[in-house]
């Protein structure tokens, strides 16, 4: 039984010009303590089809469809007083700005103590003290003195960690991270990612990692899913999805990886823009900018199926297992040829 | 906090210093003899230049000036230095101390700006918040078309209109006139009922405008702060929206609204002038109107000094107060 099963998510929003298909028809699995990492360019649907999980989405405009199992309970379906309930407690959620990301008008003692407040019958002082062995946690320095103080007076990667801190205090089954290292520089990135492994193993949740930084994913991740255009186009293990990429899409985006170690004239770059999802392109969404496009792709779809010899490995392309196979391997080839 | 309040101060006196020194010099150039206006009709050339004379009016403007700054000191330094109470002077026409034309004058104006304010923002709060909340319902576009018919019409007319309808064919409240809060003259109705009840229209009158600019700025806010990303922060955490909106939003949408609040009072001061010429009210609006018309400078420069503080005063009262409530600022 997994933690988390989302079927079919569909989330279509309404908005002046038309109908917007930002999630169309995504599918994942998620176990216990297991990390999942969402993979794809600004715009392919990541961060919505987590938002939809969370119910964060305007109800107004939205259209949601398909479902999202959590520990037997559909989230999609659920009513927003229950969803309430999980929220914050059994599913939380930290953002890609810490900058903006805290209420800029309360101490953050004050927002991690609403936090628990909110799903814990406890007493002020106790969440009080609960909130500062969090902030302790997750390594913020002087943390007594500290938890007093308003956002403002933290750096980015300090608030990331009380915005973690906040995430975590009340032992989330599930922590959705959405792209929570993109807005820190490099270095800290590092400590952030090495801080919530670490926590992951002590607290045992599990994590949905949404990133479009595939080093990233090498990272933290057990499993990956990569979206293109509301979709998803690859479904993998981390090792199998480096080891033998599948759709030229995910080549594309290995491609793009910036490296330290190798002298590259250039970075790769797939070609041209994602699609608007008003109007997407019919046939394989990505066809328009794959460089081994056929006729079959301008006109159908591919399903996602699972590779011949690995069930694990889901991919969505009609090109023939012997092109893929020697596609990637010149792809990993050079890449090592440029590492060398 | 210490140092910016002797800053603020400092601002403050060269503020003072800027504003009289304009007005008076414009009372110096206007072709407008002050001495033939208060002398009467009947006075001869002689009689005129004695009236000069007596009001100090024969000597140069620098002159008349510093014996303006020297009556509001607070310390006289003739015979001996001592203190003694600032004085604006005495109004050319009537004779009478214009500390007293203002101090009978202030509460008028401070019960309409203070009542208006309090009445703008219990109208603007509620509609502002919640045609932010309903964006396109009905009651969003009701609350839009108020706020055109606000910001477009004149407190004039609309106090014109009001005392027409209200106070004339339906009679439900006094045409004109204002009633003492507190020590009605002698056969005169005072007290607070009949002070409230004299001032509902002028309130009316007076808050429509800055009603109107409110809702629609206290919608813009609040819509904007919806949009934040801490405001998501809040929902994922699991909080309830009556608690979103307490906590995250609206505390965060109202911090500009304290500062244009501090800022308006400033404008109100002289969209009372209107006010208080349609309803005759004894205000400050209305007795600088009258002053001015009678080229009485002493008492025109007593109400731009009395503002001038008040304004100042608001101000000061808002920064400290925005200081307060927001913690990102520090006055330093």
């Amino acid at each position: 039984m997994a933690l988390l099963e989302v079927q079919d998510l569909k989330t279509y929003f309404r908005t002046d010009d038309g109908i917007v298909k930002a999630v169309d028809g995504v599918s994942f699995n998620l176990e216990k303590g297991k990390t999942l990492g969402i993979v794809g360019e600004s715009g392919s649907g990541k961060s919505v089809t987590c938002l939809t999980i969370m119910g964060l989405n305007n109800r107004r405009n939205t259209i949601t469809s398909g479902r999202a199992m959590f520990k037997d309970h559909d989230l999609i379906a659920m009513s927003p007083r229950r969803l309430r309930d999980i929220r914050g407690n059994d599913i939380a959620m930290i953002f890609q700005d810490p900058m903006t990301s805290l209420n800029p008008v309360h101490t953050i003692g004050r927002q991690l103590v609403e936090a628990i407040l909110l799903h814990r019958d406890v007493t002020k002082a106790q969440a009080r003290a609960r909130a500062l062995e969090m902030l302790k946690a997750v390594g913020i320095p002087r943390a007594e003195r500290r938890i007093d103080d308003y956002p403002h007076q933290f750096s980015g990667g300090m608030r990331q960690r009380v915005m973690i801190a906040m995430a975590l205090v009340n032992n989330p089954d599930l922590l959705i991270a959405d792209e929570p290292t993109t807005a820190l520089d490099v270095t800290t990135q590092a400590q952030i990612l090495s801080l919530m492994h670490k926590l992951q193993e002590e607290f045992g949740s599990a994590i949905i990692m949404i990133t479009h930084d595939l080093g990233v994913v090498a990272e933290i991740a057990d499993d990956v899913v990569v979206m293109y255009a509301a979709e998803v186009v690859e479904k993998a293990p981390v090792g199998r999805l480096f080891e033998r990429p599948h759709m030229p899409y995910t080549w594309g985006l290995l491609g793009s990886l910036p490296r330290l170690d190798a002298t590259v004239e250039r970075l790769v770059q797939i070609q041209g823009q994602p699609p608007s999802m008003l109007n997407p392109p019919r046939g394989c969404r990505f066809h328009p900018r794959c460089p081994y496009v056929m006729n079959i792709c301008k006109t159908d779809d591919p399903p996602l199926r699972p590779v011949p010899d690995e069930p694990e490995h889901l991919d969505a392309c009609h090109l023939d297992q012997e092109t893929k196979d020697r596609e990637a391997k010149k792809l990993l080839e050079t890449m090592r040829g440029a590492a060398a | 906090m210490i140092r910016y309040l002797i800053r603020r101060v400092l601002w403050a006196i060269v503020l003072f210093f800027a504003v009289t020194v304009v007005s008076f010099v414009l009372f110096f150039i206007i072709p407008a003899d002050p001495a033939k206006q208060a002398c009467g009709q009947a006075c001869t050339q002689v009689d005129v230049t004695r009236v000069k004379k007596f009001l100090g009016l024969d000597k140069p403007i620098y002159v008349q000036y510093g014996k303006f700054v020297g009556r509001l000191m607070p310390i006289s330094f003739t015979g001996g230095p001592h203190f003694k109470t600032p004085s604006l002077g005495n109004s050319f026409f009537s004779r009478q101390p214009v500390n007293d034309l203002v101090l009978r004058a202030a509460p008028v104006t401070a019960s309409l700006v203070l009542g208006g304010v309090i009445l703008w923002m219990l109208v603007a709060v509620p509609i502002g918040v919640l045609s932010a909340l309903r964006p396109r319902s009905l009651l969003d576009r009701a609350s839009m078309t108020f706020v055109l018919i606000g910001i477009s019409a004149h407190p004039v007319w609309i106090g014109l209109i009001f005392a027409y309808f209200i106070g004339y064919k339906w009679g439900i409240t006094p045409i004109t006139g204002y009633a003492d809060f507190i020590n009605p003259p002698p056969g005169e109705p005072g007290g607070p009922i009949q002070w409230a009840y004299h001032l509902i229209l002028p309130w009316m009158t007076f808050a429509i405008l800055f009603a109107a600019l409110y809702v629609r700025m206290i919608r813009a806010n609040v819509l904007e702060t919806m949009n934040e990303d801490y405001v998501r922060t809040a929902r994922a955490k699991g909080a309830p929206e009556s608690l979103v909106l307490r906590k995250h939003i609206l505390r965060n949408a109202m911090l500009p609204i304290v500062t244009m609040l501090g800022m308006d009072i400033g404008l109100a001061l002289g969209g009372a002038v209107f006010t208080e010429s349609v309803y005759s009210l004894p205000g400050l609006g209305r007795t600088s109107i009258q002053a001015l018309a009678n080229y009485d400078t002493p008492t025109v420069m007593g109400v731009i000094v009395f503002a001038t503080v008040a304004i100042i005063v608001f101000n000061l009262i808002v920064d400290v107060l925005y200081a307060w409530i927001d913690p990102r600022i520090r006055l330093a």
